[in-house]
This record gives C-alpha cells, structure tokens and sequence, in this order.
C-alpha cells in the first residue's frame, strides 16, 4: 500500500511539475465553463417561454440543465484524458526510468495501480474546479442534490474506465503522440460505437450497446445507480488494469 | 553471494546471452568486460530482475530473482547504462522518492537521503531539478539512487562512463570504498578502470563468457610464458648465445641498439623465475646490466586476443608500468 501511495503521489506530482495538470485542468475548466454558460442561457429562455405560456409548468433543472451538462463533460473527457495518460508508461520507457521501478522492490500491480490513482487524482482535481458551477445553481436554483451527486460518481467512474484504457495503450508504446493519438482514437470509438446498434440484429444490438462506455453514463444523470452500470464500469476498469499488468509483464520478456 | 547459473537470454533468434555461468563472493568487485553488445547490460538485467532469463537462473543475496523477486530486489542497487531519472524532480525529491519505493524506514528516510547526497558529493545541487544536471551529477545521482537501501549487491552499468578524469578517479575510489560492505560487479569497456578497481574479471564477448580471472592471472596465463627486458652494456654479439644457454630461457630477440647498449626480450618457460640466474649470467662476464624488468601483456591486447575472432599473431608486449588511458572502442 505505502509503495503504491508513494507512486501515486509521485505521478501526481509529476502532472503539476510539467505543464499537463494546469494545461489540462485549464482547459477543461474553460470548456465546462462556457458549456454551463452555454446551458445556462438556454434553460433561461425556456423556462421564461414556459412561464409565459401561463401553463404553471416549470422548467426541470435537473433534466434540462444539469444532464445535458454533465453528458456535454463526457464529451470533453474524450479528448482531455488522453492527454493525462498518454505519457504515464511511454515517457517512463523512453526516458528509462522503467529501469528504476522495475528493478526496485515493487511488484508491477503496484505500479500500474499507483499509476492509475495518479491519474485518479488529477481527474478528481480537474471535477473539483466545476463544484463551482454547482454552487452557484445550488445557490439561485434547486436542483436535486442526488442527480449531481450521481453525475459526478458516473464522471468520476467512466473516467476511471478511460484512464485504464489510456494506461494499457500507453504502456505498449515508447512514443508519447502514439500513445495520445491510439487512446483518443478509442475512446472515441467507444463513445459511437453504439450508433450502428440500431442497424443490426438484436444480439449485435444490445453487445454493442453494452460495450458503449457513455451509454452507461446516461442512468447517472437521471439521478439513478444502477448496479448494473457499476459492474460494467468496475469490469472495465479491471480489465484495463489487468491488461495493463499483461502488457508490462510482456515487455519484460521482450526486453 | 551472486551465483549465475548457465544464463541464456535470446531476443527472438538473437541470441544477447549464451549459457554463462560465474559466480561472485561476498565483499568482491568484480568486473564485467566486454565490447558493445557483448551482453554485459542484458546479464546485469537479468541479476536485477528487469528482466527474466530464457533460461538458466541467477540467485542473488541467497534469492533466485525469478522465484523471489521482490527479495533479490530489496538487496540490490542497479545503476543502469542510462541514470533513471525524472528530469521534472529535484534531486532531493528524487532521492526521496526512491528512498520510499526501496522500502527506506519513514524514520530514517530524510536521514539517509542526506547521507547518500553526502557521499556521492551531489549535496551541492540538492534543490536542482535532475534534467538540467551535467553528466557527472546524473550518474552521481543514479549511484546516490542505487545506494539508497544500502544493498548487499551493487550492479554498476559503466559507472563512469561520460564523466570528467577527476570525476572517475573520485567515482572509483568511491566504488572501490564500498568493497567489503557491498559486492560489486561493474561492467566497462575501460580496462585500466578494471586493472584499478577489480579483484576478478569476466570478459565476456557474444554472450559467452570468454575468462575469468584476476587482471593479473589474466595477464601471465594468457602469455604462456614470462617475458623480461634486459639492457645489457657492453655484451657485444654473444650477448645472445649466452642469455639463451641460461636454464629456462626459450628464446632470446634483441630489440633495441644504442651504441654498446643492447635491449633484449627474453621468454622463460611460464611460471620460472630466472632473473637471479640472467642477472648472474650477465655480471659474471662483465658486462654491465643497466636494465631488468619484466613484461606482461596489456589487458587491452589480453582482451583483443580473447575477443578477436581469427587467431592473429600474437601481440607484442607492452611494459606494465606504462600509463594506459585508451578507451577501447569495438
């Protein structure tokens, strides 16, 4: 435990010694901004078109504002993420510091899992800057506490699915743009690779609907926990660690 | 306290190692020579558990480092070819990030940390970040690393390789002071650096162990026979007739001329000392004897002849007490 905490915590360090973690951070701050800006001035005007129809209805922030939101921060997690792992396993081989955690008394699963909550961290970091936005709705709105309690456990847990993907695709290559460009081209994929669902038998159809990373999100911001998205995200999640762990192991032999 | 055992690493249909077997005692330094890719870094990989053999084993402190590797690795420090830095630390961060990951008790960590800057003479660039230190900090700093846990085994991958006259000479006297508390082996393409810090020799070229033994065994079985220099005075032409009647003596060529001085190699029948019985043969006719020293073969020249495919002639002796700096480029 202490070795993977002293790996993590080296990781996490490592991220704001260079310029990623404030790059990142940054950026995804300003994306999220101008989304939540973006959602904001629209659910204004419905809710005013709304109130002026007279129908006593009320607009739904929790359906019309803070789960498109949320489904618009899977989006800019596609192509921020890769940009966090891409270097975690390459920039170690390329520069050969590999050579100091694989000869140092640390098994691999230590590794790869420090590595991961490294990771976990900047991500974690990166939400914690749009608690912001959720203050200030809680502060002049009333959203359901537990839809945004729920999109953020979905954000944190589909992140968590990406970034061990990232961890596998950057652990077989040395080049840091392989690596980025690999992860951002399967995350990307498994963002749509439902979209053809719909064209294919009903077997293809609920696979494909089944292996769609984002599709699993949607329950989260309806405020909903189903255990059936948990296991898929925690397999996901393994899976990737596991391969992770193959994949190192693999490149010992191969020296 | 190390013990390779028929080791044999292949890269697909490259054969890197090819069943060598040695065995290193406890308190040694020995010497790993060998040209580039001979499989000096690939044995040293596999001693540290970077990576496993194709086949054979190696045991390390007491542990196989393929059946336990996490022991065999808590009583190891590996300096790779290349120090493992990470550019964006300080050295002090770095070293404490290493003195966590190698198991350092939290205690004694800070401690340590301040010690091994000490030793290594890195304490001067504590605060600097490690990707902007001139080479000889950065291999300082990898051997600050590789000491941190003061482990039982030290493997050294051209520890002074890139590093300034003043910086080896310091870098070795360093390496030959943890002798004894530590074993050692040292891998180079330098060979005065093994005739200067190394009890034992492997020379290993194309993955095969090629010799092993003392420089100095080395040096004498690899000649066959003793060679001395004489300079005698005076001698005129039977000089010769009589150092070869001399008993022992297999053959006597002059060298060298000057006036009435004469240089002489003589070869002696290995293992015989006859330098009393030429000393004698000389004096006793008159003549003077200005010089008598003996003559060995340079490592170099050892080393090229064990790493040289065709049997070239045998290379011309070389005085011992010359100064030798030549780096050996293969």
């Amino acid at each position: 435990m202490n070795n993977i905490l002293a790996i993590a915590h080296k990781e996490l360090k490592s991220y704001f010694s260079t310029p990623i973690a404030y790059v990142v951070i940054g950026f995804f701050a300003l994306l999220f901004g101008y989304f939540f800006y973006a959602m904001l001035i629209i659910f204004n005007q419905q809710s005013q078109q709304l109130g002026g129809l007279g129908g006593g209805g009320n607009a739904d922030i929790n359906q019309q504002l803070i789960r498109p939101l949320f489904l618009n921060a899977s989006v800019i997690l596609l192509f921020v993420l890769p940009l966090i792992t891409m270097r975690t396993y390459s920039e170690e081989k390329r520069s050969g510091t590999i050579e100091l955690l694989l000869t140092s008394p640390v098994t691999d699963v230590e590794i790869i899992v420090g590595k991961f909550l490294g990771a976990m961290a900047l991500y974690a970091a990166m939400l914690g800057i749009t608690l912001i936005h959720m203050v200030l709705l809680f502060a002049w709105g009333n959203p359901e506490p537990k839809v945004v309690l729920m999109g953020y456990v979905g954000l944190l847990l589909m992140g968590g699915c990406f970034i061990s993907v990232g961890l596998l695709i950057s652990s077989l290559t040395k080049n840091q743009i392989v690596s980025g460009m690999v992860t951002f081209a399967v995350f990307l994929l498994l963002w749509v690779i439902n979209w053809i669902a719909s064209f294919t038998g009903p077997t293809t159809q609920s696979v494909l609907n089944y292996l769609s990373i984002t599709d699993h999100f949607d329950d989260f911001t309806k405020g909903i926990l189903d255990t059936k998205h948990l296991v898929y995200y925690f397999s996901v999640m393994s899976f990737g660690l596991f391969l992770t762990a193959r994949s190192v192991d693999t490149e010992r032999w191969k020296g | 306290m190390i013990e390779v055992q028929h080791l044999t690493k292949r890269y697909g249909p490259v054969m890197a190692v090819d069943d060598i077997s040695f065995t290193v005692e406890r308190g040694e330094i020995l010497g790993f020579l060998g040209p580039n890719g001979a499989g000096k870094t690939t044995t040293m990989r596999v001693l540290t558990g970077y990576m496993p053999p194709t086949e054979g084993k190696a045991i390390v402190a007491g542990y196989d480092v393929m059946e336990q590797p996490i022991e065999a690795k808590r009583r190891t420090g590996y300096l790779p070819e290349t120090p493992p830095l990470y550019p964006e630390m300080t050295v002090r961060e770095y070293l404490s990030f290493v003195a966590k990951i190698k198991r350092v008790p939290r205690g004694e960590r800070k401690a340590r940390v301040e010690e091994m800057m000490r030793k290594t003479h890195v304490d001067d660039v504590a605060n600097r970040h490690c990707g902007k230190l001139s080479k000889g900090y950065r291999q300082r700093v990898g051997l600050a690393q590789a000491l941190m846990h003061n482990p039982d085994v030290l493997i050294l991958d051209e520890p002074t390789a890139g590093l300034d006259p003043k910086q080896i000479i310091e870098t070795r006297q360093l390496i030959r002071g943890l002798a004894g508390d530590h074993t050692i082996i040292l891998s180079t393409h330098i060979l005065p650096e093994v005739s200067q810090t190394c009890q034992r020799v492997v020379i290993i070229n194309r993955g095969k162990v090629v010799a092993v033994d003392t420089p100095d065994n080395l040096t004498s079985r690899l000649r066959g026979s003793e060679t001395m220099y004489l300079q005698v005075d005076a001698g005129g032409a039977d000089a010769a007739a009589v150092l070869e009647r001399v008993s022992g003596v297999t053959r006597v060529v002059a060298t060298d001329t000057k006036l009435q001085v004469v240089g002489y190699e003589v070869d002696s029948e290995a293992g015989r000392d006859v330098r009393r019985e030429l000393a004698a043969a000389v004096v006793s006719r008159g003549w003077g004897l200005l010089e008598m020293r003996p003559m060995r073969m340079s490592l170099e020249e050892i080393f090229l002849h064990v790493t040289t495919e065709e049997t070239a002639a045998p290379a011309a002796p070389v005085d011992t007490d010359t100064e030798r700096t030549g780096e050996l480029v293969s």
